[in-house]
């Protein structure tokens, strides 16, 4: 007997055991619940009609995601810095509960591309628009009340050093939320930080100078989430880490976006980190070893697609190859 | 460490000409836009102050820094200043017997001139450097960036105290520091060189006026503002790694001295026009 008859065989019994649902709408990654689909009527559906069923439903919801506007839109974007070109032409789209990875070598302008998606860095031409208001256009006030919206993760965590990790995390919280009274400030900041694995007991009243790498980026993370924000914004997250806590940083950033259903951009080195937490990974060229007029966004698809990307330089970066960039090396460019 | 580049190719003397030339123009654009940018700045400032004033988190400890540690360092420098003033001036006085009028001569530079001149000068070089490298790391460590990403404005946050803390508390430094160096120059001409106490007051009282002491304190206003916005702007757009945060707090100090030593002279005139043209002139007889 195949495994398959066993399964089934099991299910006509009502023994339900685990099923193994397609790869890309893996039950752990999904970042909705299914519905109920056990029905009164029906008590012993069988575990074909459930997969069905499931993948009908999600293939729906991700239907109605599409049709709604993206959370973030960015349309034509150009950055230009001096006579430095950075950004060319950059179109992109995040929807909630969307997760997009940026990837691409160092300096082709993926950490540019993200300060300009929270208004950072503005751009010379195109536009970046959250929830339909574009960033460059609003007013100071607007753009503070708009970044509230944000959580971002800075590659070096960016904590106040003349602060206690305690009030890093609750420092949001005293600038946004007045009517918050210290207890519940205090009984946030613990919720957070255990969230992100820490123990507010030990580190709570340190500096960011007294611990290790892994636990102020996951200070940094916690400091994000206080404003439980709608769109979380990484800026290589897991640059400096050993394997563990690169792999505890990417398990955080798949919570959040399963638990909270916080929409995010990643933007990385890291194709381990990227395969296994973004829903869609775009690869950006640098600029200066473009030919004219082509795109700079050389790759825009689902992490099983990357894998079967034909252009060479997007398979060799993902297996992490010199090939082509030495020869453009040894050409001089 | 820096050692001179090597130059695989040199270029011909017409290239030299065009580079250069294109050189003092790139140096005069950046010089127009550092002032354009340090304008803007400073409005921005301006405007977080009077819109929104300044968070009491933020501004215990600007003032903490800028006027308790400030204190001592300044009032120890005008002390000294004032006993220099009466070494240096005393062999010229004496030499046209006029020995007895060294007090009027010390503490009429120290009150128009040499004090607020002087308590700038260490707030530039105590405060100033401290404000240019406090905030130029954390421009490089992006805790700059982090403050904007979470809907707190920089400038408001961050420069609006500082700079109302060297405002406010510059004119009380000078006082301070006018008030040892008339000390300190009292003390050594009459205990050590011998002037004759009720002389060495006398005159003083005689040449010095309120409006000399007024106009060294309204001076130090601006001095004060000037060093707090050149020290927060030049820490705002620091350039990278440590030499960016050396670079910003070496030349946030030269900047803010030129700066100072131009503002006294514009003020000096100034207030010099005012004193005779409305005040009838010096006048003495501050008590």
């Amino acid at each position: 007997m195949t495994d398959e008859t066993k399964k089934d065989d099991a299910a006509t019994n009502g023994e339900l055991k685990p099923v193994r649902v397609e790869p890309n709408v893996d039950a752990e990654a999904r970042p909705y619940p299914l519905p109920n689909l056990v029905g009164e009527s029906n008590p012993e559906p069988s575990a074909e009609r459930l997969i069905e069923g499931a993948i009908i439903v999600e293939d729906g919801v991700k239907k109605a995601l599409r049709r709604r506007p993206p959370l973030l839109e960015i349309q034509d974007l150009n950055v230009v810095f001096g006579e430095n070109q950075i950004l060319r032409d950059i179109n992109l789209k995040v929807r909630r509960g969307e997760t997009v990875a940026v990837i691409g070598e160092s300096g082709c302008g993926k950490t540019v591309l993200l300060k300009n998606m929270i208004g950072l860095v503005a751009p010379t031409t195109g536009r970046v628009l959250f929830k339909g208001k574009d960033l460059a256009r609003v007013s100071d006030k607007a753009l503070t009340e708009i970044r509230t919206h944000y959580g971002f993760v800075f590659q070096m965590a960016a904590l106040f050093d003349s602060m206690t990790i305690a009030d890093n995390v609750a420092f949001p919280l005293r600038q946004h939320r007045r009517n918050m009274r210290r207890s519940e400030i205090k009984e946030r900041v613990e919720s957070l930080l255990e969230e992100v694995g820490l123990n507010p007991k030990i580190v709570a009243n340190k500096t960011p100078a007294e611990i290790s790498g892994g636990m102020r980026k996951r200070v940094g993370f916690a400091r994000a989430l206080a404003m439980e924000p709608e769109l979380m914004l990484y800026d290589e997250p897991t640059t400096g880490l050993d394997p563990i806590m690169s792999d505890v940083i990417n398990e955080l950033m798949i919570e959040v976006r399963d638990r909270r259903r916080v929409a995010g951009v990643l933007v990385t080195h890291d194709m381990k980190s990227a395969e296994k937490v973004a829903d869609r990974i775009v690869m950006l060229y640098p600029h200066a070893r473009l030919e004219p007029g082509e795109p700079q966004m050389i790759f825009d698809g689902t992490p099983e697609e990357i894998e079967r990307a034909t252009d060479r330089r997007v398979a060799q970066f993902i297996r992490g190859e010199a090939g082509e960039r030495l020869r453009e090396m040894s050409a001089g460019r | 460490m820096r050692e001179k580049s090597l130059e695989w190719e040199q270029p011909s003397r017409w290239e030299r000409f065009v580079e250069s030339t294109a050189g003092i123009g790139r140096a005069i654009t950046g010089r127009v836009a550092l002032a354009g940018n340090l304008a803007v700045f400073s409005a921005a400032t301006i405007f977080w102050l009077v819109v929104k004033g300044a968070k009491r988190e933020t501004l215990t400890p600007a003032f903490f820094n800028v006027g308790v540690l400030s204190l001592p360092v300044v009032m120890l420098t005008g002390t000294f200043i004032g006993m220099v003033l009466a070494v240096q001036s005393y062999p010229q006085f004496k030499l046209v017997g006029l020995e007895t009028r060294i007090g009027a001569a010390i503490n009429l530079s120290l009150v128009k001139e040499l004090g607020p001149v002087l308590a700038a000068t260490m707030l530039a070089g105590r405060v100033g450097s401290a404000l240019a490298a406090e905030l130029g790391t954390m421009r490089v460590t992006e805790q700059i960036d982090a403050l904007a990403s979470m809907g707190v404005n920089p400038i408001h946050y961050l420069v609006a105290p500082r700079f109302l803390a060297c405002l406010t508390l510059i004119p009380g430094l000078t006082l301070f520091a006018d008030l040892m160096g008339v000390v300190g120059g009292a003390f050594f001409s009459i205990k050590l060189l011998g002037v004759d106490w009720s002389y060495y007051w006398e005159y003083s009282r005689n040449m010095v006026g309120m409006f000399d002491v007024f106009a060294g304190m309204f001076k130090s206003v601006f001095f004060g503002a000037a060093i707090a916005l050149i020290c927060c702007h030049q820490g705002f757009r620091c350039g990278a790694g440590a030499e960016g945060v050396g670079k910003a707090a070496t030349s946030s100090f030269v900047i803010s001295f030129v700066a100072i030593l131009f503002l006294d002279l514009l003020l000096g005139i100034g207030l010099d026009q005012v004193q005779t043209h409305f005040l009838g002139g010096p006048k003495g007889s501050m008590i």
